[in-house]
């Protein structure tokens, strides 16, 4: 080739030169719009990159007792991780920690399954404070392992208080899907019963975030505790209205063998002041994570300790309903309040050609309302049930709200069961009823089938005005709830209340086991026939106390299944009432306190009225 | 003082500013391999290869020191037996290549025991020595594109071997080589142009109608530019481009899908973005993360966290963006200018038209692994295996680099 004039090479290396600054103009055009123009996005991409978020749980709220004792607050909990960058690594540590927290075959598999590459393990999730510590004071023994420490739940009144408190527990895939817990993220521990669930939202608070830098492969690299970014809201306190002490001491005194319920009202407001329901369960047993062993106890055990009675529980009234037909009857004013019925307790009534039993044979005799109260007579309700008769009873049944729940701030109360009208028995039984079916109604037997709230409510309303707040759990009474009346004159329910009075009192149905030196008890036995298997009848007993001669302060309800008769029942509530009241007015505290017990331990009772 | 260690300087280097802005270039990129290796998970592979890098460049300035002393005319004389001997040792890679760490899939390293190296890096440098010789040998006029054939298949030989490894960054730069060359040795650009034509019709051709409209459009320039081709040659335009069209889908469907990945991502990064796009996503983040000013030198979180593939090799301009911003970006680009700068201005004031040739061979697979490596982390150009000169690890890269420079700075003196 020839050589090439100089004129024609400057024309090249100028054409070359264009070139050149078009190819390196595009890539500073290029990295200008990636730098300078849409820096910003790529900032955030790379901060998202390397931090990933943790939630950091905020602690639930505490919930205390009406006097302010504390009935569930938080403690420490411990957590054991291990963190390893290889899977023989994390095995190796797994294998100190064997030892050392006493981990069973069956859970190492577990967690051998559960392992992910440089995501920290969780073997424990409730370590004790002793295992923790020589964890921590011997640091190098146990390469890879850290602690975490989380608020855990303890429940200070334990099996006393399991069903109204209920309990806690990470957050289900169903629960997921549901409206309340829809905003919730996986993992996190929320209220599942009771009061845990009722005021999740207030007892929740709002989980925090910290940021663990990662890399690529998402290997937590640098600090465990991360970067707190937000701490999150605690969750609120709570007061209730409920008793500690009251409910610790019926936890004490009602029998462990047998399942039922005790409800306690503050005829005051309306405010449960114990929800006690038997067989029970430790709601601490739930927190971190239940053995299989536990929740199988907890699953095959026949009582169902999972079932709270005293909301879901439903069982004939029997004798205790007498009193809700006996309201009606004045309400409508069928029965005078002094008014002997007509036809004499010669042990049974003949009715449409059927003799109808009381339940003492030899007869009550003539009785005014207060006397059949006290007696219990069949009879005499027979016949007040025939001057209501069917429908008025059914609709007054109704508007007062037995085939409803009485609307407590509780999960799953379950509604009465009462006939909505005479369609009822065609539906369930297939025959038209006759007007006869009034005599089982007002007597508490039929289809009627209540929970010891409900009763409580309507017992509630004795022990006032007539009127019935709704049971509340939560100590500041919530506005919207209505109350509802009976319409009772005040001279109805004094005469009721003097039939209530004569059951405690000598000849009544619960003198010996109702008595009680310094308060005045006004109640009313029931025995439920039991239609299931094991035969024997359920106990109830409702009723109130409160100082002599003034108005009552505490009602009592108490159901004890296969409980015989009512006399089973009936000292349970009056100690709890007298614990309550004793308590109350700074009496000191004694363990005998029925009368009945006074004389089987051979104490005097010179207060006793005979 | 200063004067008379600059005229020692001057009298080794022979062009001072050139080996000067090179050996600033390749200060900075040690830095950058010393600052790739900080991670906050600690990587064998990145770590401790400044140190192998420093090793590597003065072996390279004892190479360049030798060339400075060595009979430029020596390489026009051996520059033929040197293409065979590389051309070979590409034949020899095809049977016995392994791939490296960072590019496994590719087969293009030769071990011989004591050390591995890229056979392809030799033979670009020896196919622009042959391409120089043949060219300033040729008493023709490479305005006519018969003259092309022969220099179109000195190179297509390499290109063909480096593709079957298959490295198709690298044969990138032996396209840039014939190109640059070419150019200098007179090829109107409007032949270059129609000499590039079927690679454009292979990637129109994704669409047969817009391939169809291109074709026509080409007729019709040809049909106007008749005077200034013969017949022939614009027959083979024509047939070459139609070929390509033809071949296009078969060929796209041969590529590996790696290959075709690369492409796809390229078009929208987010078709996949733990796949084939990962590594232009991550790379653009960190690029775009460092802003202006950088996330500060060894501070890149994009890099410290493993986020950058390959950051110490090929992706070490994403370590750049990320750790010195725009400014850094800029500032290399400016580096890269000037040494580019100083070649032209050398290959103007070379009466010698192999020098001439030498140096545009050398600058046209420079600005080819310039415009690609730079071009792939801020998704100008499909992600292709291809270092930056000076400033990406490894070894054999740089030693090469700097005997180009070497043969730059001789070949001027030579004339």
């Amino acid at each position: 080739m020839r050589i090439v004039h100089p004129k024609v090479r400057r024309k090249r290396v100028f054409s070359a030169l264009l070139f050149g600054s078009l190819v390196f103009g595009l890539l500073l055009i290029q990295a200008f719009r990636v730098q300078i123009l849409s820096s910003g996005d790529w900032t955030l991409q790379s901060d998202s990159n390397r931090l990933r978020p943790v939630t950091v749980s905020a602690p639930r709220g505490a919930i205390f007792d009406r006097n302010g004792l504390v009935m569930v607050d938080n403690v420490p909990g411990y957590v054991v991780n291990i963190l390893r960058d290889t899977p023989k690594e994390t095995l190796e540590s797994l294998e100190i920690l064997r030892a050392h927290l006493g981990l069973s075959e069956e859970r190492i598999s577990d967690l051998k399954r559960r392992m992910r590459l440089y995501e920290p393990l969780i073997v424990d999730v409730d370590a004790s404070f002793e295992e923790v510590s020589v964890i921590e004071e011997h640091r190098s023994d146990f390469p890879g392992v850290f602690i975490e420490m989380v608020p855990k739940r303890r429940y200070v009144g334990g099996e006393a208080i399991s069903h109204a408190l209920g309990y806690v527990g990470e957050v289900s895939t169903e629960e997921l899907d549901t409206e309340m817990f829809s905003s919730y993220q996986r993992g996190t521990l929320v209220g599942k019963t009771g009061v845990e669930l009722q005021y999740e939202p207030l007892l929740q608070g709002r989980n925090g975030v910290r940021y663990l830098e990662v890399d690529a492969v998402g290997r937590i690299v640098g600090s465990m505790v991360g970067i707190q970014e937000d701490t999150g809201d605690p969750g609120k306190d709570i007061e209730l209205a409920l008793d500690l002490d009251l409910m610790r001491w019926i936890h004490e005194i009602f029998p462990d063998s047998l399942p039922g319920a005790v409800v306690a009202l503050n005829p005051a407001d309306g405010g449960v002041l114990a929800l006690y329901s038997a067989p029970t369960f430790d709601p601490n047993s739930f927190v971190g994570s239940l053995s299989t062993e536990d929740w199988q106890n907890i699953e095959s055990n026949p009582g169902n300790p999972m079932l709270n009675r005293a909301i879901m529980g439903l069982y004939p009234p029997a004798s205790t309903w007498k009193l809700a037909a006996a309201a009606i009857a004045l309400d409508l004013g069928v029965v005078g309040p002094h008014e002997v019925m007509p036809i004499p307790c010669t042990g049974s009534m003949s009715y449409g050609g059927l003799q109808r039993g009381c339940w003492l044979s030899t007869g009550h005799g003539f009785l005014d309302l207060a006397g059949a109260i006290a007696h219990s007579c069949n009879v005499y309700f027979y016949q007040l049930g025939l001057r209501v008769g069917l429908d008025q009873l059914l609709e007054a049944g109704n508007r007062i709200g037995f085939n409803q729940q009485c609307g407590i701030d509780l999960p799953g109360e379950r509604n009465g069961v009462f006939p909505e009208s005479r369609e009822f028995w065609e539906r369930r039984f297939g025959y038209t009823p006759l007007n006869g079916e009034v005599l089982s109604l007002a007597i508490g037997q039929g289809p009627n089938s209540q929970t010891p709230m409900k009763m409580a409510q309507f017992y509630l309303a004795l022990a006032r005005d007539g009127t019935a707040p709704t049971p509340h759990i939560l100590g500041e009474r919530i506005s919207s709830m209505d109350e509802w009346s009976l319409d009772l004159s005040s001279e109805s329910i004094d005469q009721v209340r003097d039939g209530l009075r004569a059951v405690t009192a000598p000849g009544g149905t619960a003198h010996l086991t109702g008595s009680l030196e310094h308060w005045e008890v006004l109640g009313k036995t029931g025995t439920a026939q039991n239609a299931s298997s094991r035969g024997q009848d359920h106990a109830w007993f409702a009723g109130m106390a409160g100082p002599w001669g003034k108005e009552p302060e505490i009602v009592v309800v108490v159901l004890v299944e296969f409980g015989e008769s009512g006399s089973f029942a009936t000292p349970i509530a009056v100690k709890a009432a007298d614990y309550y009241l004793r308590k109350k007015y700074g009496i000191p505290f004694d363990t005998i306190q029925t009368l009945g017990e006074h004389l089987q331990a051979g104490r005097p009772a010179p207060w006793a009225r005979w | 003082m200063v004067s008379k260690i600059w005229k020692v300087f001057a009298l080794w280097s022979g062009s001072p500013q050139l080996v000067l802005g090179v050996s600033a270039m390749t200060m900075f990129g040690i830095l950058m391999i010393y600052s790739a290796g900080v991670l906050n998970i600690p990587s064998a592979v990145s770590q401790g290869a400044w140190i192998r890098q420093i090793a590597w460049w003065l072996l390279a300035l004892l190479a360049f020191s030798f060339i400075q002393r060595m009979r430029i005319r020596w390489l026009e004389w051996f520059a033929y037996p040197l293409y065979g001997f590389s051309f070979s040792l590409l034949i020899v890679t095809l049977f016995f290549g392994t791939g490296s760490g960072t590019a496994a899939g590719v087969n293009s390293f030769l071990d011989i025991g004591f050390i591995r190296f890229q056979p392809a890096e030799i033979a670009k440098l020896t196919t622009v020595l042959a391409l120089a010789k043949y060219i300033s040998g040729y008493a023709g006029d490479f305005r006519n594109l018969r003259a092309v054939i022969p220099p179109a298949c000195l190179v297509f030989g390499p290109l063909l071997l480096v593709i079957l490894q298959p490295d198709l960054g690298t044969a990138l730069s032996f396209i840039g080589i014939l190109f640059a060359i070419l150019f200098w040795a007179g090829t109107p650009i409007v032949h270059l142009t129609l000499l590039a034509s079927p690679g454009l019709a292979l990637i129109l051709a994704y669409d047969a109608r817009i391939w169809a409209a291109y074709f026509v459009l080409l007729i019709a320039f040809l049909y106007w530019y008749r005077s200034r081709l013969f017949f022939l040659e614009s027959l083979v335009v024509m047939v070459g481009n139609l070929i390509a069209g033809t071949i296009s889908t078969p060929l796209w469907n041969s590529l590996a899908d790696y290959q075709k990945n690369r492409i796809l991502v390229y078009l929208d990064p987010t078709v996949d973005p733990l796949g084939a796009g990962y590594h232009v996503i991550q790379s653009m983040v960190a690029i775009g993360s460092g802003g202006l000013w950088g996330k500060g030198f060894m501070e890149g979180t994009q890099k410290r966290f493993n986020f950058l593939p390959e950051q110490h090799t090929d992706f070490i301009f994403s370590v750049i963006g990320e750790e010195l911003g725009f400014i850094g970006t800029f500032c290399i680009l400016a580096g890269f200018g000037f040494i580019f700068y100083r070649l032209l201005k050398m290959a103007e004031k070379a009466s010698d038209v192999f020098a001439g040739l030498v140096i545009f061979g050398i600058l046209g697979a420079w600005v080819v692994h310039v415009f690609v490596n730079i071009g792939m982390t801020i998704n100008v150009v499909p992600v292709t295996g291809i270092p930056l000169p000076f400033v990406s690890y490894g070894g054999s890269f740089l030693l090469m680099s700097w005997i180009a420079v070497g043969i730059a700075v001789r070949v001027v003196q030579e004339d």
